[in-house]
């Protein structure tokens, strides 16, 4: 169980896509203007991540080094695809809302970076873990960035939650600020790098504040979980 | 060598059928969201009493640089009561957007009155020429029931040029790109009222206006 423990912790703190590795940055960047944006591309590049991770995992063996990134490519593309299809039909409001982010899914590195650096080598359950954990890292930067630049740049949160959760959820937005003018920066470009830079500067900080913690305790079990987990 | 192509060959063959099945899964459901999410923005601004036709199968493609803001043809929706004419929802662009063409409905009724104006699509300055969208202000409303001949020829400006719509604080450009878009597709539609409602795709079985 160490195994899972250490996969969960890689991909949702000690090398989360969005924070450690800086991938994904287009879609990161692009649809984080609201919560409900972010969490729907989230929630669609984690079932992307668990799926090409899943087939990645189970078609390993036969996989020739020689053709191993054109299939991942294709593998990846056609899961891709077979999910903007499902979101149109099914969730045809948020699919206009993300527009060509879902299909974009396709050329986020962390998707491939996954299936060439876990996937390829994992068995089928760790490596589909593997994809859940990072997606899910991703999705709660998402989400962590799309609620700052939400409730910096309109005043509200979740809000047009109906679009992702059906009509019942139309009630679910928060005015988090009465009468607010609307901060422009936010919501523009500049406001999602901006953003970004403040989360991982929020994360250094801590993983600073951690390590030294953990040379202050003189337990050797604890230092040897951290080492593992960073390998 | 062989084994390797025959391996890729494959993989394209099970990646393409995994789409081609999804493909053939969801098309009816995608065309049926299409069509209501294309009603549901046309009912907004054609009232549903107004027409019994099937609106968004009885349409036609026309096409004027000068009036509708673009050289490719444009769709332009029919809405017949009974099969008679009764408005056309054209779907024109203000090609002099602040950042770049902005795409509108304007629902026309026979008579030459605006049911309404709508935006499809922009990409104007968040914050300022956004307001364009009723997402964000009801300025586009300030459109219903205004004619060519309401108000006359000066009056279809901005406030700023003279005319009687509003503009925003800061932002001139969107509200007047749209405004002269509006301008010119009720100028065209009084010179093809009638072409328009003629020929082009009607439904299957209806009758003819």
């Amino acid at each position: 169980m160490a195994d899972f423990r250490a996969i969960t912790r890689q991909g949702l703190w000690a090398n989360n896509p969005a924070l450690v590795q800086i991938l994904g940055m287009c879609p990161l960047l692009a649809v984080t203007t609201t919560v409900v944006n972010g969490l729907g591309l989230g929630l669609a590049t984690m079932v992307t991540l668990v799926l090409s991770n899943g087939t990645v995992s189970i078609i390993r063996d036969w996989l020739k080094p020689e053709i191993r990134i054109p299939v991942f490519v294709m593998v990846i593309a056609a899961i891709v695809t077979a999910i903007e299809l499902a979101m149109n039909a099914y969730v045809h409001d948020l699919y206009l809302a993300l527009g060509i982010f879902i299909p974009l899914i396709v050329t986020n590195c962390s998707i491939i970076a996954r299936a060439e650096a876990f996937a390829s080598k994992n068995a089928l359950l760790p490596s589909m873990l593997d994809g859940f954990m990072m997606g899910l890292g991703f999705t709660l930067v998402l989400v962590v960035l799309g609620s700052m630049r939400e409730i910096l740049g309109q005043g509200t949160w979740m809000a047009d939650a109906h679009i992702l959760f059906g009509e019942a959820a139309r009630s679910w937005k928060v005015t988090v600020i009465d009468d607010y003018k609307g901060f422009l920066l936010a919501i523009l470009p500049p406001g999602a790098f901006i953003g970004l830079g403040v989360l991982i500067a929020i994360k250094n900080v801590i993983d600073a504040r951690g390590a030294k913690a953990v040379r202050q305790m003189p337990e050797p079990i604890v230092a040897g979980a951290e080492a593992e987990a960073r390998a | 060598m062989i084994i390797t192509a025959a391996l890729l060959a494959a993989f394209a063959f099970a990646g393409t059928a995994l789409v081609a099945g999804m493909h053939d899964a969801t098309e009816e459901r995608i065309a049926d969201n299409e069509r209501a999410t294309l009603l549901r923005t046309l009912n907004a601004i054609v009232p549903r009493e107004l027409y019994n036709n099937d609106i968004t199968s009885d349409i036609k493609l026309v096409t004027s640089r000068e009036w509708l803001g673009s050289k490719k043809s444009i769709t332009a929706y029919r809405a017949r009561r009974d099969g008679k004419p009764a408005a056309v929802v054209l779907t024109p662009f203000a090609p002099d957007g602040y950042n770049g063409a902005i795409h509108l409905l304007v629902a026309i009724r026979l008579d030459g009155t605006l049911l309404g104006v709508r935006v499809l699509s922009q990409q104007e300055t968040p914050g300022l020429g956004d307001a364009i969208d009723i997402s964000r202000t009801n300025w586009v409303k300030s459109f219903d029931g205004h004619s060519l001949k309401n108000p006359d020829e000066l009056g279809w400006h901005v406030e700023k040029d003279g005319g009687i719509f509003d503009q925003f604080t800061g932002a001139t450009i969107s509200p007047r790109a749209v405004v002269k878009a509006v301008h010119h597709t009720l100028l065209y539609y009084s010179k093809h009222r009638n072409e328009l409602f003629n020929g082009g795709e009607t439904p299957p079985g209806g009758e003819h206006g």
